[in-house]
């Protein structure tokens, strides 16, 4: 591939279909006063960038793997960020959320489409086994919500943590969902578009609802429990409410997994998945949607790179580098933890995400 | 006048420790009343009673006559009850305007789709929310730092910015503790007129805790005296401040080494 003609494509479409978008949304906004609009034409004119670079080949087929698999973790690391971020619960077991999204769609849809391969309108029969699957998972976030009452900080993370690793035992030892081989010859339904459309999605119903009452008491309760009690919110509720919406989203995310690799593993959504994604909330920055988003896209890529250069290295040297991988990723944690405690972003939110009444 | 808040033979244990016992007592609807007492001597409890942070082990807690003991502490608020604390709990990085919004939550109706979608019912009650917080900081002079995070904020504002987000809760009964801790002269003088301010602009009733004499003697209308859990004086400030009792629970016995 050469470089000159990639980068004139990039730049035709670019004053094309992404600037244009992006100024009637910027007049639009400024006319209406609100927001929705100019995020939402920013959102299409990044989708239709990618789309277009992705179906004229300039991205080739593992370049837009990897961005659909970037757009799955913005989905988890959104999610968790409500959870972990916004609430203040800190949550181990996000993957185990995501795992009982992609079991519950992926059985749903290997099921049906083994009895009738060519069953009329399939795909709107898999979005709503996508959806049955949040639902699945969001019914375990209320389950999961209940410790959270009672516990914190250092004690609710070991509980998460065991409820992520009890999902992973579990499906390991049901034999109808393949157990440890897996489940295995889901149909490739997600694409770049749904799975778009679903972290736009996550992105804007967390961003809405922490710009609403109910976002207002999940801060207060991070920022002070008793004395969000004291100004009359329901503290019980909203924490359980909170690891409803997080895990619901998360088990979308699942759910567009399984489906986008065709199989759903336990080994897929064990600790070291979670800890991916915690990664993934505390570089971007706690609270911080838009760190979610870069940290997402950069620890992907990042992940892929690696895998290609250490492989390649232990291939030279005939070492096991290949493994070096997580012990990389933990040096990263370590060194944000030290140097930029907040993260990439802080608290911060990128203009696109704000709204017209908020200043910070 | 009738008793808003009826405190009907509470009793408290701490383990073996009893923290508060047999106290009983009303709060006249309209007042400035002040508890005080030395250190330990069950002040905090009481209000951590009141507002169902603890459950008292003995006794019944009344407000307007409706019996609110052992209920949950935001139902408690919710029926009309708001506090401060004597170590600030603000939202602190939460701006100030987001401090208040936060304590209006539980009026707000809009249910979580009509908030994600941002319909015009939801856009309509943010917009009340708004004006009526910024009301709220306008008349405790907090108004033009509506935007910035609260933790910036010099700490005689975050005093009174604790004071607006308790009154933001709507509360017949303002309960506030130590509401002059750690403040300069100035500043408690102004704090002195705020409170009066307060309970005419919003027709609430302030029972307030406090070490400070010069605000109990100044602005209260009645004053309970607490010893080791156990009432000791009660009555107009004047008169407690020459009880004998009073003067030897804080001054120790005559003749008694110091």
């Amino acid at each position: 591939m050469e470089y000159k003609p990639v980068l004139q494509t990039l730049k035709r479409i670019g004053s094309w279909i992404v600037f244009p978008l992006l100024s009637v949304g910027d007049i639009v906004g400024r006319k209406t006063g609100r927001n929705m609009p100019r995020l939402t034409l920013a959102a299409l004119g990044i989708y239709l960038y990618i789309y277009v670079l992705g179906s004229t080949g300039v991205f080739n087929g593992y370049v837009m793997h990897i961005i659909n698999l970037s757009l799955i973790y913005v989905a988890l690391a959104a999610s968790l960020n409500l959870i972990n971020g916004i609430t203040g619960q800190f949550s181990l077991g996000h993957m185990g959320f995501a795992a009982v999204g992609a079991y519950v769609s992926g059985t749903f849809t290997t099921l049906l489409f083994k009895l009738n391969p060519s069953v009329p309108g399939a795909y709107l029969v898999f979005v709503g086994a996508i959806v049955a699957g949040g639902v699945a998972a969001a019914l375990m976030g209320v389950l999961i919500g209940f410790p959270s009452l009672r516990l914190k900080g250092d004690y609710l993370a070991i509980v998460t943590l065991g409820f992520g690793e009890i999902i992973r035992t579990i499906l390991n030892n049901i034999s109808y969902v393949g157990g440890p081989r897996g489940l295995l010859g889901i149909p490739k339904f997600s694409n770049f578009t749904i799975i778009f459309a679903a972290a736009f999605l996550t992105i804007l119903v967390i961003r809405n609802l922490v710009h609403s009452s109910h976002g207002r008491a999940f801060l207060a309760i991070r920022e002070n429990e008793l004395a969000a009690e004291l100004a009359g919110i329901d503290t019980t509720r909203y924490k359980v409410l909170s690891f409803a919406i997080g895990a619901g989203f998360a088990g979308v995310a699942g759910g567009l997994f399984a489906h986008l690799l065709q199989m759903a593993h336990p080994t897929q959504y064990g600790f070291m998945g979670s800890v991916m994604v915690l990664i993934m909330v505390y570089a971007g920055g706690v609270g911080s949607l838009t760190g979610s988003i870069i940290a997402a896209f950069s620890l992907t890529f990042l992940s892929e790179g690696l895998r290609g250069v250490l492989d390649g290295l232990g291939e030279l040297t005939n070492l096991p580098l290949g493994d070096l991988r997580m012990v990389i990723y933990a040096l990263l944690l370590i060194l944000i933890m030290l140097f930029r405690t907040e993260g990439l972003m802080g608290n911060k939110e990128s203009k696109l995400l704000m709204l017209p009444e908020d200043k910070r | 006048m009738s008793a808003l808040l009826s405190i009907q033979n509470m009793t408290h244990f701490f383990g073996g420790l009893k923290a508060v016992s047999e106290f009983s007592f009303d709060v006249p609807e309209g007042v400035i009343y002040g508890l005080i007492g030395p250190n330990g001597s069950g002040k905090t409890t009481t209000f951590n009673l009141i507002t169902g942070i603890y459950n008292p082990t003995q006794g019944k807690i009344l407000l307007d006559g409706k019996d609110i003991t052992g209920q949950k502490p935001y139902k408690i608020v919710r029926s009309g009850i708001g506090r401060t604390f004597q170590n600030l709990r603000i939202f602190s990085s939460m701006s100030v305007l987001d401090n208040i919004r936060a304590a209006k939550q539980y009026r707000a109706k809009s249910g979580l789709l009509s908030s994600v979608m941002r319909l015009p019912g939801f856009m309509a009650e943010e917009k009340r929310i708004r004006e009526e917080s910024m009301n709220l900081l306008e008349v405790l002079h907090l108004a033009d730092r509506a935007d910035d995070a609260a933790r910036n904020l010099p700490y005689g504002d975050l005093r009174r910015l604790e004071i607006a987000r308790a009154l933001a809760t709507q509360p017949r009964l303002l309960l506030l503790d130590e509401p002059a801790a750690g403040m300069n002269p100035k500043e408690v003088q102004d704090l002195m007129k705020l409170v009066q301010r307060v309970r005419d602009e919003f027709k609430v009733t302030v029972f307030l805790i406090e070490h400070h004499m010069k605000v109990v003697m100044g602005i209260c209308e009645r004053v309970k005296v607490l010893d080791f859990g156990t009432t000791i004086a009660e009555g107009k400030p004047e008169d407690v401040g020459r009880d004998a009792k009073v003067l030897e629970a804080y001054l120790g016995r005559k003749g008694a080494a110091c």
